[in-house]
């Protein structure tokens, strides 16, 4: 269980981190999920006591991270760059990284096992690929055999296969019954593996859903229309449950109305249509609407991206 | 909020894990590792030993020889100890060195956030690196002094001297604690500039830069300065019969060792308070 509460960071002016409070619960994975620069690399180091807060603080397993008396036994994190000496043997860094706790050699073998390192274990970090690197951070995070897992794109870097043994490990890690916190840029990566998303964009929250929510209510419909008097249409289709965009112009890309009822509304008024077209939205854009600009949206109800906006109680 | 520890969750495979606390003892284990993990540490450790011994005995073989020719002007002022001794002003540079990257590296690379993961109130962190390093940096470097003492009297053969005279054994081991603490401080300057070129720099900038900075000084004020300055005030504890004007050897290391703990306690106070 993770709960953090307020959390702010600035690095000079920038806030990097604003307000954010959140609860990540054990039993499923929870996605943590926002562009570039949105602050979740920022967040995680605080869960981890690595960066102070300037407000607000964070908890993990009832505690301030600091607080725990063995805290590779409570979290296991894989931070977002590499934190491993190269000239060290991935064991030789698992090995004084157990030391600090008392964790058995057989534990720093088992997590070798475990994260497929075997062969690679006793060369030089330097030298591993970017998939054993994660590997190696992976082995790390499951060193203390800890309640909560904090990673920080894990799958960044990896091919296919290593991205599905991630998938594989975290639900079963989850299905344990453990914490599982795992940041990324991919929606559709996350829409695989986690069942609970907290979306943030320029360091604030912006949404607090289930996947299965998030799936089915952006993957409505839209309709692309184009039309030389798209101006005028776009005031003929204007309605309360209607969103209308366009970004080219002469092109409309209307939601909450199908191809028929635009071109019935068209028909109706006389307006000349050349294309209608139903799209089918992905996820990938659906989330990059969602975060496309974070402060706009907190004005912006009725779009219908699920129970946005529940902050943590 | 409760204090038990939650682990609710159900282990499917593996036997289960000891758990166990971090403690300072722990931290030094794993400090050890560290430092004997990587071929950087050892082969300076390996250069600190060597060039204390090989660059003594050279010295000595040198003066041996010069002394031999008649009418050196060698002969009045020769101190066959501090010939032996004087592989610290080579060997120094690689203590120092080796006390920075035990620190600045885990900066460089990154390390520094997995250590502070498994340590998160950090200050056992530099206890146990400032700990292993001394006893580490302290055993080798005595006995490489003693090594290039024993083997510099050799080549002198009888116009050398020996321990039991006196004030040479103190010397001797002298050279070994200076080295020491000149690693010590580089530790400190570590953790407080977390760069490797930014420490080094300022490490032999304090050693070798300041005392010349020193003799600028107007006469008085640099005779009641220049003393206490800290390689002046270190480095006294090696000589066998100190000069006028300097201080009195153990005096000198304790306050070379003041400058130490001031720097241990400064990085001791920003390591806790800055992000990693
Ligand atoms: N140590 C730092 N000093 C200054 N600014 C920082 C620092 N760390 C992060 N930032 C800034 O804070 C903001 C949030 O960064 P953060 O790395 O947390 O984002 P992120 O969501 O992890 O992004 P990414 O998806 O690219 O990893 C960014 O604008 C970043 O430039
Ligand atoms: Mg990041």
């Amino acid at each position: 269980m993770i709960e953090a509460n307020g959390l702010t960071k600035r690095y000079g002016g920038k806030v990097a981190v604003d307000n954010l409070s959140f609860t990540v619960r054990p039993g499923v994975v929870t996605g943590f999920l926002g562009p570039n620069g949105a602050g979740k690399s920022t967040t995680m180091r605080m869960i981890l006591g690595l960066d102070a807060p300037g407000a607000g603080h964070a908890t993990v397993n009832g505690r301030r991270y600091t607080r725990h008396a063995a805290p590779l036994h409570e979290v296991g994190a894989l931070l977002e760059a590499r934190a491993v000496h190269p000239g060290r043997s991935g064991y030789d860094h698992l090995l004084a990284l157990a030391a600090t706790t008392g964790i058995s050699r057989r534990r720093v073998d088992e997590v070798i096992d475990l994260a497929g390192l075997g062969e690679v274990a006793h060369r030089r970090v330097g030298g591993f690929s970017l998939g054993m690197g994660q590997r190696l951070g992976i082995a790390s995070a499951l060193l203390g055999d800890p309640a909560t897992l904090i990673l920080d794109e894990p799958v960044n870097g990896l091919d296919p296969e290593g991205i599905l043994w991630i998938r594989t490990l975290l639900k079963g890690l989850a299905a344990e019954g453990r914490t599982v916190f795992v940041s990324s840029h991919l929606m559709s990566e996350m829409a695989l593996t986690a069942e609970q998303l907290i979306i943030v964009g320029r360091g604030r929250l912006i949404a607090d859903v289930a996947v299965a929510n998030f799936v089915r209510d952006s993957s409505r419909l839209t309709t692309r229309v184009r039309s030389p008097q798209a101006e005028w249409l776009r005031d003929l289709l204007a309605g309360p449950d209607v969103t209308v965009t366009g970004d080219v112009t002469g092109v409309l890309e209307v939601r909450g109305l199908d191809g028929e009822a635009v071109g019935r509304i068209a028909a109706r008024h006389g307006v000349t249509l050349y294309e209608l077209t139903p799209v089918h939205v992905s996820l990938e854009e659906a989330f990059m609407e969602l975060t496309r600009d974070a402060v706009e949206y907190h004005g912006v109800t009725g779009r219908g991206t699920a129970s946005v906006e529940r902050s943590a109680a | 909020m409760s204090t038990a520890n939650v682990t609710a969750f159900r282990r499917t495979a593996g036997p289960a894990v000891d758990r166990r606390r971090v403690t300072q003892g722990r931290v030094m284990r794993s400090e050890w590792i560290k430092l004997w993990s990587l071929r950087s540490t050892v082969y300076t450790l390996v250069a600190a030993v060597g060039t204390m011994i090989g660059a003594g005995m050279l010295l000595c073989a040198f003066m041996a020889a010069q002394a031999a020719l008649p009418g050196s002007p060698h002969q009045a002022l020769f101190d066959p100890a501090g010939a032996g001794l004087r592989g610290v002003s080579l060997a120094q540079l690689a203590v120092g060195v080796l006390g920075v990257l035990l620190v600045t590296a885990e900066y460089s690379t990154g390390m520094i956030r997995a250590t502070l993961s498994a340590v998160p109130r950090r200050l056992p962190v530099l206890w146990a690196k400032a700990g292993v390093f001394t006893v580490v940096a302290a055993v080798l470097m005595i006995a490489a002094s003693f090594t290039a003492f024993l083997g510099g009297q050799a080549v002198l053969g009888e116009r050398g001297t020996t321990l039991a005279a006196d004030g040479v054994a103190r010397a001797v081991a002298g050279a070994g604690l200076y080295l020491t603490v000149v690693g010590l401080l580089g530790v400190g300057l570590g953790f407080i500039l977390r760069n490797t070129a930014g420490a080094v720099a300022a490490l032999f900038g304090l050693l070798l830069v300041l005392p010349t900075l020193g003799e600028v000084l107007p006469a008085d004020w640099g005779r009641r300065v220049v003393p206490y300055l800290p390689s002046n005030a270190g480095q006294v504890i090696m000589s066998v019969r100190p000069a006028p004007g300097e201080l009195a050897p153990w005096t000198g290391f304790a306050i070379f060792c003041g400058y130490a703990a001031v720097t241990i306690v400064v990085a001791a106070v920003l390591l806790k308070r800055r992000d990693a």
